[in-house]
């Protein structure tokens, strides 16, 4: 009946710290039941529209939605709606994940009994039956981030945000997460996921927002990403690197785009317009300059250069990229 | 297919209470600060030398200051040092609670606790709420340990049972306002550094009042700052409730000590209290 709402709808978001604009300007919108990805380097601004979205920090300008409420006037039925994991919500660590789980479920209101059953639910869920009433600071670090999500998920909320919920965890831990969220996303959870890793977000997220210096710079799905900037690419790789450097220029000329080299692989990388045509081209005025060639390789560009290619774009700032190697 | 506005879910979550009308919202408010509470009196029970530490060095200082340093000691209307030493170190034993209390809110804050508590729906004077409830409480401990030892050797309190009451009520009015100070500040100050910084000031709060010796005794500058020190006023009126020597001046602020004992904590929760809802309403991570 009702016009299917967004689950989260940002309209010109805005947030002022002594320094300046940590968020401006910024616009989301996330559709009920999927996985969005929020891509910037550190000091992009993820953390603040989370903290906004959250109703952990208030905002300067624009207005925004979560869950069919506004944060700013409706902050307590935002809250009932919402579950936080990640960098900015943490649980107690003398505590064992067990009591954690009960004082979080109290201060959700649910009373004592209510609240001890759903503690042991969740345990069982994500595996910590066994560990429940150790103290947490002996948990691992996937464990912990699984107790981390278990804390978000007592009231099964529709609107999930995971503020980087892979940092410094080993890969074993970043699968259990990943695994977690897939869950979620198949229970009808819509997520809010911020990452620096795009391989995360390329394998977890429907859409896409990349942020830089608190702007979102552009959106899509990953695919839809990866059209937009630029078209193709051709990976060269040679037999012998001290050709590289000559290589390099009769690849630039043949393709009509800047090569990337990468010294360690023996790689050359460019943008082709046409293709096919551009890989023929450069095959033949290799083998015609006589540079042996191990491997030739036509693909679509990676989220990473994607990234890389945003980020550092013209109409930022110079600073940008000294951002992104922060 | 049309998109419904239902949704499957396989976990079935439980329902939350809702506070509903102003009776409720206050309950649930005690409640959620007791929640809050709670986890602190865990801690204690999962730590109990934590605690044990904190209401041992008050003890360790009393023993210095009778045994080590009283015999040198003396009080300007006469009277037995340990008599006057006692209620110094009462509230002293209160100051040394704005380290505790500094020091759990810049943890809680710095390891991401207290925006975990924000992302609830719970009363949103919980966090605050249960701070104090779990300090006070921690003080009380402290100050009925104190008042032990004291007894053993030989302080004693010489007025009535509602008088002595009304002594450790001033104590811990006291210990209420500091509740607030600390509050603030670590919100304020984030990191370790505010925590040595309060921890290495409360000496000089403490020394630089009436609590170890009789402000007569200094320099006129340094006794009339020492006399506007709230602690002064706090110390001065119990030592007249508990009918132990109170040697003071005749200047305004040591004759009005009994008012101002309830003035100072009062006004100091006044600035610094709405000082702590400001700031906590909009953290930065």
């Amino acid at each position: 009946m009702a016009p299917t709402r967004k689950a989260i709808s940002a309209r010109g978001l805005g947030r002022r710290f002594k320094d300046g604009w940590a968020l401006r300007d910024f616009d989301l919108e996330v559709e009920p039941g999927t996985v969005h990805g929020l891509l910037g380097p550190n000091g992009a601004g993820k953390s603040t529209a989370v903290r906004v979205l959250t109703t952990l920090l208030r905002h300067h300008e624009g207005t925004a939605e979560v869950a069919g409420y506004d944060v700013a006037a409706q902050g307590s039925e935002v809250r009932y709606r919402i579950g936080l994991v990640g960098q900015n919500a943490a649980v107690d660590e003398i505590l064992s994940g067990r009591q954690n789980l009960r004082l979080f479920g109290r201060l959700y209101h649910l009373g004592g009994r209510v609240a001890a059953r759903r503690a042991d639910e969740l345990l069982e869920r994500f595996g910590l039956s066994d560990s429940g009433d150790r103290p947490v600071g002996t948990y691992s670090g996937g464990m912990r981030r699984r107790l981390d999500l278990a804390a978000g998920m007592i009231l099964s909320p529709p609107v999930m945000f995971l503020d980087e919920p892979t940092v410094g965890l080993d890969p074993r831990g970043r699968e259990e997460v990943w695994s977690a969220v897939r869950d979620l996303v198949e229970d009808g959870t819509t997520v809010l996921l911020t990452t620096q890793y795009l391989e995360e977000a390329d394998r977890l997220a429907r859409t896409i927002s990349v942020i830089d210096t608190g702007r979102v710079i552009a959106q899509g799905s990953p695919t839809e990403l990866k059209t937009r900037i630029g078209g193709d690419r051709i990976d060269v790789v040679l037999t012998d690197g001290t050709a590289l450097e000559r290589a390099a220029a009769l690849v630039a000329e043949a393709t009509g785009h800047p090569v990337d080299v990468d010294l360690e692989g023996r790689r050359l990388s460019a943008e082709v317009d046409d293709r096919v045509a551009a890989l023929t081209r450069s095959v033949r005025v290799l083998d015609e300059e006589a540079v042996g060639v191990a491997d030739v390789l036509l693909r679509r560009p990676t989220l990473d250069e994607v990234f890389l290619q945003l980020t550092e774009s013209g109409e930022h700032s110079p600073n940008t990229t000294t951002e992104v190697a922060r | 297919m049309s998109v419904t506005e239902t949704r499957p879910t396989t976990t079935e979550a439980p329902l939350p209470g809702r506070p509903r009308g102003l009776a409720s919202r206050a309950r649930w408010a005690v409640a959620d600060g007791w929640a809050v509470a709670g986890r602190d009196l865990t801690h204690w029970m999962r730590q109990p030398w934590e605690i044990g530490f904190g209401l041992l060095f008050p003890v360790l200082m009393v023993l210095m200051f009778v045994y080590l340093l009283g015999g040198s000691m003396s009080v300007p209307d006469g009277g037995d040092y340990t008599e006057y030493l006692m209620p110094g170190m009462f509230a002293m034993a209160m100051v040394f609670g704005l380290g505790e209390t500094v020091t759990a809110v810049t943890t809680d804050a710095a390891r991401g606790v207290t925006d975990r508590f924000r992302s609830l729906p719970m009363a949103s004077s919980a966090v605050v709420v249960g701070r104090c409830l779990a300090d006070m409480l921690r003080s009380t401990l402290a100050l009925s340990v104190l008042v032990g030892f004291g007894m053993l050797v030989g302080w004693r309190w010489h007025g009535t049972f509602t008088e002595a009451l009304a002594g450790f009520g001033l104590l811990l009015l006291l210990r209420f306002a500091l509740v607030w100070i600390g509050v603030y500040v670590g919100l304020l100050a984030r990191g370790q550094g505010a925590i040595s910084v309060i921890q290495t000031l409360e000496f000089p709060i403490g020394f630089l009042s009436n609590a170890f010796v009789a402000t007569a005794t200094m320099p006129l500058w340094l006794g009339t700052i020492a006399d506007w020190n709230p602690m002064s006023s706090t110390v001065t009126a119990v030592r007249g409730l508990f009918g132990n020597p109170v040697a003071v001046g005749d200047t305004w602020i040591t004759q009005n000590a009994p008012l101002m004992a309830v003035v100072w904590p009062l006004l100091l929760v006044a600035v610094f209290a709405p000082l702590c809802v400001h700031k906590y309403r909009d953290l930065s991570g």
